[in-house]
């Protein structure tokens, strides 16, 4: 048995993500996955799922979806002001819906990406392990494509426990404002020219329009990192990869999973979620920082979502 | 000459606060690439190590910083690299027909000084082996390319390349088997299906495969 929830409208690009197949990149497939995990953990964790339950991802312009039963939801990461029958849905939150409430989201405030999870977990086609949507190998998920009109969402039906309410604290949750991104110097940051290296730790970048899951192309002064060919090697989230044009590409959820370019820094993992909430015209820069502070930060954000199961 | 002690040469860098890079060497050989599946594999076996995927001479290695710091995920890694490394078992054999009529052909003979005929043979004389599977779902790299066909990349990717095109570029050959952007040099097309969906491992090539092309009629 489950409940679901019927598609009005699917949105910009509403996709089911979990947190992906990372043991498939040996076979040249992406890990995929959520783009702001600590959103997408936050909100299954705030309807009692395990952590890698599937969620909706969606993005900028979000989806219209009815429920077709009484169901606990949640609404974490980006702000797409998220409404429940027109009345504003409190985000960070579990909330109980009945059947035939109507959630949708009014437009875009803060962040790029809203994670709506149900208790139970949301239920997509699993592929090489995981219910991530695959776009390129159109698998995973809603048949490897995102969400449509007319589309049902099942969700495992499960007692829901009764810990609606249950919220993340303000002063929890990441500040998507910011939009500055920590990292660490990579393996190749040695080629970066002085001035380069100044322009990519000092200067503003813009995210290009063709960024999406796969990477985000920043525009801004070009850089340099001369240097011999490399072979291609293994690639993960968060790299910072300077192809010979000089525009550097920060490789997100979706990535090729091998590269021959430079890596000339690394965005560590308590700033991707930031990345996560990006969106094609946002401005961004990143912060050189030791990896001891990065895993500080990293920390802390483990911290803030355990607070959520104690 | 004697062995060199192979540990003594490998590089190990941070790849952010969760990952790291080791490099066993930097050229394109299929000892290096053996040793290097080797480690990866060794590195899974760890609980404190949640992904090691092997490149042609290099390991990317995704840990549990709360289980193990760079440094001595670093010792470990010297550690196991001294291992004797392991016999190459030869891979599966697959014999590719390629349709030798790439956009490139005629830039590639010119720029290497030799006729159409005379690059179409050499592209097919060698077994290649299967470096590493990556980039994007069902592309092999494989090599190495006979010495007189090696050229740099297009100074300018296209930004469209059909599904099934044989390529060349550096010291490697490929199929693109998904129509993506590229910049490698084609000189061919193949029909041969190389991401397969429904199968797992979802690729036809393997790491450690063995790849032979041979000139078919369109």
């Amino acid at each position: 048995m489950t409940s679901s929830f019927r598609v009005t409208e699917g949105g910009l690009l509403t996709t089911i993500q979990d947190l992906g197949r990372p043991q498939a990149v040996s076979a040249g497939v992406t890990p995929g996955g959520a783009m702001d995990r600590f959103a997408h953990i936050a909100a299954n964790l705030l309807v009692g799922n395990d952590r890698s339950a599937a969620t909706l991802e969606c993005t900028l312009t979000g989806p219209r979806l009815v429920a077709e039963r009484a169901c606990l939801i949640s609404i974490a990461g980006g702000d797409l002001d998220p409404r429940i029958n027109g009345e504003a849905l409190p985000m960070w939150t579990g909330v109980d819906v009945r059947a035939g409430d109507e959630i949708s989201f009014a437009r875009r405030r803060g962040g790029a990406r809203a994670y709506l999870a149900v208790a139970g977990g949301m239920i997509g086609d699993r592929w090489l392990g995981s219910m991530s949507t695959d776009l390129l190998a159109a698998r995973g998920g809603m048949h490897g494509r995102p969400l449509a009109a007319g589309d049902v969402v099942s969700a495992a039906l499960q007692e829901f426990p009764d810990i609606a309410g249950r919220s993340l604290a303000a002063e929890r949750r990441p500040d998507y404002g910011q939009r500055v991104l920590h990292a660490v110097l990579g393996p190749h940051a040695s080629r970066l020219t002085p001035r380069s290296r100044d322009a990519l730790f000092g200067s503003r970048f813009t995210l290009s329009h063709d960024s999406n899951r796969m990477g985000y192309r920043l525009e801004g002064g070009a850089l340099e990192a001369p240097g011999e060919e490399l072979l291609s090697f293994a690639m993960i989230p968060g790299a910072v990869q300077l192809p010979a044009g000089g525009r550097p590409i920060l490789l997100m959820a979706d990535h090729q999973t091998a590269g021959g370019y430079p890596v000339v820094a690394v965005v560590v993992s308590a700033s991707m979620p930031v990345a996560g909430q990006l969106a094609p015209g946002d401005e961004t820069r990143f912060e050189e920082i030791a990896i001891e502070r990065a895993l500080a930060l990293r920390a802390a954000q483990r911290a803030a979502l355990e607070s959520l199961t104690s | 000459m004697p062995p060199q002690r192979s540990a003594d040469r490998i590089r190990v860098q941070p790849l952010g606060d969760t990952a790291l890079i080791a490099q066993l060497g930097a050229r394109l050989d299929t000892a290096l690439n053996t040793r290097a599946i080797a480690l990866a594999a060794a590195l899974k076996r760890r609980r404190d190590v949640r992904q090691a995927v092997a490149a042609h001479g290099t390991v990317t290695v995704q840990f549990d910083p709360d289980q193990i710091t760079h440094d001595a995920l670093g010792l470990a890694i010297h550690r196991l690299a001294r291992k004797r490394p392991p016999v190459d078992e030869p891979g599966r054999l697959h014999r590719i027909p390629v349709v030798y009529d790439g956009p490139d052909l005629d830039t590639v003979a010119a720029a290497l000084g030799l006729t159409k005929d005379r690059v179409i043979e050499l592209h097919g004389r060698p077994i290649y082996r299967v470096f590493l599977v990556g980039f994007v779902p069902g592309w092999a790299y494989l090599g190495p390319l006979p010495d007189e066909l090696v050229l740099p990349r297009r100074a300018v990717p296209r930004t469209l390349v059909p599904a099934g095109s044989v390529a060349i570029a550096g010291q490697e050959t490929g199929i693109y088997p998904l129509s993506s952007p590229g910049g490698w040099h084609l000189i061919g097309r193949s029909a041969v299906k190389l991401f397969l969906p429904d199968s797992d491992p979802p690729s036809l090539f393997r790491v450690g495969d063995r790849v032979k092309f041979f000139a078919a009629s369109p």
